[in-house]
Parts: structure tokens; sequence; C-alpha cells
């Protein structure tokens, strides 16, 4: 049930695919297990348990790297109406795991996560001489926009605004993984129920249709 | 009688079967519960679902918020074990360097094989499925028709419980009255998608899956199975008494560990451990089939994984049950003077004519679903409705451009959420702070998703072998695999794509795919999955590798019960018919071994 966009992109999997591929060639595939490369979570992990950022391998975050990824995260996801700040749910937290992790995605995503937080440190303090994290909304604010949709985002920002859009993606990826994200959603599942009843008579209105499965 | 290790094992079963998944688990329940002493290699570890399932695990509870690795590709709660792409130690080569003619192999290495994680589609062959060459002049025809299957599709159905109605479509069966537990109510999106693709001509029916949606019936569905067999009927009866109905929760890629949803590890390895007539040893690497002087075969020789030495069962049949690429290697691999090219290949076709199903997607997104007020759609963890094919008669009469059906699987639902971005940057036009939060939940449950699952023509070009060079960690040559599409397969995806793409704008969404070419767009043969053929069964010894029971043409006591027979890759999903076929065979075993035929 998942739509396209959750797919494992189809590029991932085939680099995954070549690298495998391409240590099948060897003649003696065990000189190639030898050398494994990458030593994650492995085939076999307990899935029935609950994890925390950090379980796995070591994080990667600097006291500063932390701080300013913590106040970044709640400028994108701030505590408002619809739920906690993202720190409130822990978010640097997951992105210090995922940036940390031995697995290639990850890997090249921490290439642009880490310079990316010295960057926009660099820029908070050229600007405004203060630390990101002691900035005022406003003064957030007037980076943020120059950063926020790499599209229209001026040549000189191309580059913060690209990290600023994996940031965002990956902080959203963890803030909406959480409970408080779910109800800031409006998803409401994940809860045993006796009975499915299908679409509430509002949606069914809303849409103009009727359950056709009686 | 449990699971057990290598040096456990008796002198000598009735029958060894390699594989636990589909077609192992249904070949051992059937002749343990007739009485038969089997033994079952798994190459994978023993796995238990009631206590290794992730069932209400978040996003946030898993590494990397649950999102696929290589070590887990899938996903971290996806009940796959060892396995996915690649499995260590044990790799698989390509002949071409060429993307579009590589052949992706998913493997898991435990109990219960892929059953474990699979989608539950549990969509039964219809007539024209089994006589497709009749029909359009390609391919092949089965052996045995619909009505051969029918009353085995109607037991695996009453034992493994399937969700579903009857509509009564072209080549589309109904089963018997009573048999299909109730259909869960439509989702909302399901519902909006089924009033628009009427005005195009296209059906929107309930799908059919293997979740208990009612608990099974153990009062009398065991009389029905196992009729005059007192035993039979209260083991199955307490094995159904132990699955509780789903309670509409998590996805059933992740496993069930309250049984709600079929898996060969929590619905047919029970009642057959319970027989005390099952052994069933794990980490068992099978390597070849042993031939005895007399031409039979004679019992199976194994790797244990644990302790690395070749062992030996002895059983009076052997089944195959390992998925087609695993049954090609073990049959290619098995040589003796009576077969220089591999056990049961005197027709040299072992290999031959492998399928996968034909896929491609669209997605798109649709304004009216937004900002919906929330409900929760869980559901039964997977589809509630599909598209089957719906212009069998068009092809008939010559005005397509391709030869077989395909059904239409779709998101499009307020599933959970976490591990991914729900505002795409191209939606949310740089929004960010509560903008970004409002933005999310305004598109939420607005995005839906289609799938083809097609039927591919088999072709002189999709085959495995041994690679000439290559072995796995245990010193065994591995398969190396041939792949090329046809224009059948290409031509289908493209009808595919504009289809999707008119659903969607039929219900004034947008698509959000890019367009590709259909060589591009199609997934890369293996990625559904859905791998069946390379031991195909026919009416001659000369031009197949098994008769229409199942029965290698070579070696009369050698049984191949998994995809590996399939002269045909019909768009619905192999698995139900790979169970159907088991039992039917099995059924046959107990008879000729009642005879003294094998």
């Amino acid at each position: 049930m998942n739509t396209d966009d959750t797919r494992l992109p189809r590029r991932t999997v085939l680099k995954w695919f070549a690298a495998a591929a391409a240590a099948m060639h060897l003649p003696d595939f065990r000189a190639d297990a030898q050398a494994a490369p990458v030593k994650g979570y492995g085939t076999d992990p307990d899935i029935a348990k609950f994890y925390q950022p950090g379980a796995f391998w070591p994080l990667t975050f600097t006291p500063e790297q932390r701080k300013t990824a913590t106040a970044l995260a709640d400028v994108i996801l701030p505590k408002d109406d619809l739920g906690p700040a993202a720190s409130e749910v822990r978010v640097q937290d997951y992105i210090d795991e995922w940036i940390s992790a031995p697995y290639p995605v990850q890997q090249k995503d921490r290439d642009v996560i880490v310079p990316g937080l010295e960057w926009i440190e660099a820029e908070s303090q050229k600007r405004f001489a203060k630390d990101f994290a002691t900035l005022s909304g406003e003064q957030h604010r007037a980076i943020c926009d120059d950063l926020c949709w790499a599209a229209e985002a001026k040549p000189e920002f191309k580059k913060g605004a690209s990290f600023f859009a994996k940031f965002r993606t990956l902080a959203a990826s963890a803030y909406y993984g959480t409970d408080a994200g779910w109800k800031a959603l409006g998803y409401i599942g994940n809860v045993p129920l006796a009975t499915f009843d299908g679409p509430p008579p509002e949606v069914l209105a809303k849409l103009g249709v009727e359950q056709t499965v009686k | 009688m449990p699971v057990i290790t290598s040096s456990k094992t008796q002198p000598e079963y009735d029958v060894a079967i390699v594989g636990s998944g589909a077609g192992g688990g249904q070949m051992a329940y059937t002749l343990t519960l007739a009485g038969l002493k089997v033994v079952m290699l798994e190459a994978g570890r023993d796995y238990d679902p009631v206590m290794e399932t992730a069932m209400f695990q978040r996003p946030e509870h898993s590494p990397l918020l649950g999102t696929g690795t290589p070590d887990k590709p899938g996903n971290f709660s996806d009940a796959t074990i060892d396995g996915g792409w690649t499995v260590p130690g044990e790799p698989y080569t390509q002949a071409s360097e060429k993307e579009a003619e590589q052949f992706w192999w998913w493997r898991p290495r435990m109990m219960g094989g892929r059953t474990n994680h699979w989608g539950r589609m549990s969509l039964r062959n219809g007539t024209h499925d089994f006589k497709p060459r009749s029909r359009d002049g390609l391919g092949f025809d089965w052996p045995i028709g619909y009505e051969d299957v029918e009353p085995y599709y109607t037991k695996v159905e009453m034992l493994i419980g399937v969700y579903g109605t009857n509509e009564g479509m072209e080549n589309t069966p109904n089963s018997p009255p009573g048999v299909l537990l109730p259909a869960p109510k439509a989702r909302a999106a399901e519902l909006y998608m089924q009033k628009h693709a009427k005005t195009l001509g296209i059906p929107v029916i309930p799908i059919h899956r293997a979740v208990l949606t009612k608990p099974l019936d153990a009062d009398t569905i065991p009389a029905k199975l196992h009729p005059g067999d007192a035993r039979a009927q209260k083991i199955v009866a307490d094995s159904m008494r132990a699955r509780a109905a789903c309670f509409w929760a998590t996805d059933c890629h992740r496993g069930c560990n309250i049984k709600a949803n079929y898996q060969s590890t929590t619905v047919h390895l029970p009642p057959a451990h319970a027989t005390g007539n099952l052994d069933v040893v794990a980490n068992a690497h099978a390597r070849e089939i042993i031939i005895g002087a007399n031409g039979k075969a004679t019992g199976v020789l194994y790797i244990d994984k644990k302790t690395g030495r070749e062992e030996r069962v002895k059983a009076k049949a052997v089944v195959l049950a390992a998925s087609s690429g695993e049954t090609v290697r073990i049959l290619l691999n098995s040589k003796s003077s009576a077969f220089p090219s591999g056990i049961a290949n005197r027709s040299g076709l072992v290999g031959k004519y492998i399928m996968d199903t034909v896929g491609v997607s669209v997605s798109g997104q649709v304004p009216a679903l937004e900002n919906l007020p929330p409900h929760n759609e869980d559901g039964a963890g997977g589809p509630h409705s599909y598209i089957p094919w719906w212009l069998y008669q068009e092809q008939h009469a010559g005005k397509m451009n391709f030869a077989r059906g395909y059904h239409v699987e779709f998101g499009g639902t307020r599933g959970m959420p976490g591990g991914r971005n729900p505002l795409p940057d191209d939606l949310g036009r740089g929004a960010y702070g509560t903008k970004f939060k409002e933005e999310a939940r305004r598109y939420f449950g607005s995005m839906v998703g289609y799938t083809c699952r097609g039927e591919m023509v088999p072709n002189e070009n999709c085959f495995a072998e041994l690679d000439p060079q290559v072995k796995d960690k245990w010193g065994i040559p591995v398969l190396r695999w041939h792949w090329k599409w046809s224009d059948q397969e290409l031509n289908m995806v493209a009808h595919a794509q504009k289809t999707f793409a008119s659903i969607i704008e039929a219900m004034g969404g947008n698509v959000r795919s890019k367009p590709e070419a259909p060589i591009d767009a199609i997934d890369p043969g293996g990625k559904i999955i859905h791998e069946v053929g390379g031991a195909l069964m026919g009416v001659d010894a000369e031009k197949s590798v098994c008769n229409g029971f199942n029965q290698t043409w070579d070696v009369k006591n050698l049984f191949l019960s998994d995809a590996a027979p399939f002269p045909s890759n019909a768009d619905k999903n192999p698995t139900l018919t790979i169970m159907a076929l088991a039992w039917r065979t099995g059924d046959y075993i107990i008879e000729q071994a009642k005879k003294g035929n094998l």
C-alpha cells in the first residue's frame, strides 16, 4: 500500500546491486567476503526490539554541531498548535544517527549535513555575529528565507539551499515517525481495533462517494 | 518431532522436502497429516513469528527510521532475515553487464521463506491462465486445467483464510459460496478512484488477500478438509483456534504475531509439527539430490551451515520447493553418470523459461483527497481493492499490441508516516515552520500510486544456468542469470503508464512520475519477486521437465512443488497457485506411495 513516493529509490537499489554484482564477478567470492566493507546492523538484527539513536553505531555531531542542528530543526518544525518542536522529540538525534550510519546513502548525506551545519553557523556569525542557536526568530527567518527553496535560491545560496532541503527532509522524516508527529499530520492508526468500519460518513460525504463493500 | 540438528535426523524418511515456504509448507502439511514421515531442509535459521515480529514499532523505534539498507533492503521491520537481493556468501552472477538484462533474485534465509513478508495477495488463476497458448498462440499451455486445480484452490482458501468477494468477472474465478472471508470496507481513496475509474470503463473490486477478517470456523472447516480423519481434523482445528482475526493495524510485510495472516510458519508448519511426523533441519543448504543405482532419488546432500559439514538425509521420495531459482540450481548441480547435465534434465530444459511479473509504477497527487478529516485507514495491512484485468475481449479480438493481462494494485491511503518526508519539495515550495506542518497535514493522504502486475510471456532469453567459475562459500556452483524483456512486456508497460495517468487525471489529480520510456520504467526482472518457471510442466517428456502432477519425467520419485513447473506466469500472484498445486501433488504422492509406484 505504499505509494510510489515511498518506494526505495530504484537507483539506490541498483547501486547496491551493482556493488554486489561487481563482487560476484570475482572468481573467489570468499576473498571479497573477507573484505566486508560495511559494518552495519547486519542481516539478522533483532527486529522486534525498540531502539534508540546510537544503538548500532557511534554518533557524529560535536556539541556545537548538535546545537546548530537542534536550533535549525526547531525553526523548520517549531512548537505550535499542531504539536511540539522538533527538539522535543529528539529530531536532532535521529539526524545524527542517520548521518553516522555506515551505509552508502547515509554517508552521502553526511557529506552534505556536516559541512552544511558549519556553513550556516558561519553565515550566522557573518550576518549577526551570534551563534545560530541564539538568533532571534526574525534573524533565523532572514537566513532561512534565503535557503528554503532551492529552485529559487540566489546563486550564492544554492549550496546552502541544497543543504537546507536535505536537512528539512531528514528532520521531517524523523518528526513524522513519532507519536507527536503522527498527531501533527493527522495519522491516527497503529492501534488495534475490534472492527474496521471504513471511512466515516463525513469523509464519504466530502468525496461524494458511498461505501461499496457491504 | 521439532526443528532439529543434522545429527538428530532419522535413518530414513518417506519424503524429504527442500524449502519451508508456501510450497514446502503445504507439502509438509499434506503429507504429515496423512501419516507420512517427512524431513524438511531449510537453508535459513529457525524463525518464530510470535516472538520476532515488529508489530507496533514506529519509525522512531528502528535504526534509520526503519528505512531500507543493504543489510535489510525492504525495511528494518520487514520479516526478511539474512537475505534480500543479496545473501552474504551466496552470490549469483549476471551474463550481461547491461542493467536491463539483469535479474534481481530475492532470497530470505529463514523458516517460512518469503511467506513471512509477502503481500498476501491470493488470486486464483482463471481458465484462460492455464491455456494461454491455445488462446493467443504464445508460450505454453499447462497440461492441467482450471478444473484440475479448482478443488485445491478451495481447500487452500479454507485452510489459510482469504478475504474477498465473488464478482463473476471473466478469468477472475469465483470461490464456492462461504469459502471467502468478508472483504474489508474500502478506503477513501479506493472509493474515490472506483467512482472515477468507472467513467473510463475500468472496474475496481475487492482484492483477495490471505488475512483473517474474522476467525476461521474451526468447528466446520477441518471436516471439509480432512473428511473421515478425526485426528487430522483435531490437529487442524487446534491450529485454526490459535490464530486471531486481524486487529486492523500493522503492515503485513512485517509478519503477524497474532497469526492473522498466512505465513507458512503460523499456518502450515504448526499442524505439521503437531502430527509428530515432521523433522525440520534449519541452516541446511541443499547441494544436490542423491541418485541411486536404480535411477531413483534416494535423498538430499546438504551443507550444515553451522558446522560447514556435508550431511545427507535419506528418503523414498524428494520434493524440491526451494523457489524456482534454487530448485534450478539444485537440479543442475545434481550431476551423475545417469544425468551428466543435471538430474531430471534429459530434455535440457532445466533453467529455461524463467518468468517474473511485469511491474511499472506511476504516482500522482489528488487535490480532492487533501485535508480529509483524520480517520484510521490502516485496515488489513495491505490493499483492500484492486483492478482485475478488464480487456480480455479486446485482446481476444486482436485489438491490442500485447497478448496477456495485468492487474493493478494501488496505494493512496493515510498509511503510517515516518522515515520519509510527507511534503515533497515541489509541493512545499520552500515552506518551513508552521507553514510546513500545515502543508504536510494538507497533503497527507492525497498521494496515490498505481502499480502494474502483469503477465510476462516466456521467452528464450530468460534463463538461469550454472556459472562456470563462481562458487558460493561452500564451493557450490552458483546461478548465472540471463534476462531480456520482449515487446510483449514493453507494450504492456506503455499501456499501463497511459492507463494510470488517465485514472489520476479522471480523479482531477496530477501525475507526479516523470515520463519514462517503457524499457527504463519497467521494474528489473526479478524485482517483483514472482520468479516462476525454470522446470516447466508439460505433456511431453522431450519438451518439459515434469508432468501435470509436478513429477519429473526422468526421476519418478522427484517432485517440484514451488513455481518452477509453471508454464506461464499469470498476472495473478503465484503463491496461492503454488500452494494449490503442492496440495494436489501431495495427494498424488500419497496415492502413488500406497500403490507402491514411487
